[in-house]
């Protein structure tokens, strides 16, 4: 009904994804995100691993909207992490192709000589 | 692959706990307090009714493993933000 009435005219087509009913809260309520006061679900996003590990998650109450792009931003950076089995890491402000840095004793203390406080403001 | 069902216009039925003493109703209480999942752990896994492509029918969390999710949340249909 709101993919064919409103959301499939803002993108010319239907959602690209499944879109889930939780009609009682308690998918909500497991993940800890439902307003028992209010009834609805807050806006709860998690980002789970192909192992069905949370790796991340963030939660707003309803007026105000997320940032896509920061999710798809977190989804990449947890990607390579995972794909250097652990030794890789990506500072704060990463984006692919920035530098990523590797954790370690030689790393403690000289992270300052790696990265600039100006890459997390950087667009 | 999911298995498809035909969607009517009746809503799926809520599951009511049945209450039969004092004793129970406690219990229920305490299933219904909620707390937040926390990083690094797994997610719940759930079966819920879904809707893609013109189609319902039913999706689990373990379908998809192997691959990254992305849940999201939202309060309601026809929300602005």
């Amino acid at each position: 009904m709101w993919n064919d009435h409103e959301l499939s005219k803002m993108i010319n087509r239907d959602i690209p994804f499944a879109m889930l009913s939780d009609q009682d809260g308690s998918i909500g309520k497991m993940y800890g995100i439902y307003d028992e006061d209010s009834g609805v679900e807050t806006r709860g996003r998690f980002i789970i691993d192909p192992d069905g590990i949370i790796q991340g998650f963030e939660v707003l109450t309803p007026p105000v909207g997320r940032n896509v792009k920061e999710s798809i931003r977190q989804i990449q950076a947890f990607q390579l992490v995972r794909a250097s089995e652990g030794t890789e890491a990506t500072p704060s402000g990463w984006r692919p192709g920035k530098q990523t840095l590797k954790p370690g004793p030689d790393l403690v203390g000289n992270v300052w000589k790696v990265w600039k406080v100006s890459e997390a403001f950087e667009e | 692959m999911p298995e498809e069902f035909k969607a009517g216009c009746q809503r799926p039925p809520i599951k009511k706990p049945s209450i039969a003493s004092e004793e129970n109703e406690q219990i229920i209480i305490k299933e219904a307090k909620s707390s937040m999942v926390k990083v690094g752990k797994p997610a719940p896994d759930f079966t819920a009714s879904a809707y893609s492509a013109g189609k319902f029918f039913n999706i689990s969390l373990s379908e998809f493993k192997g691959k990254w999710v992305l849940l999201c949340f939202y309060p309601g249909d026809f929300t602005f933000v």
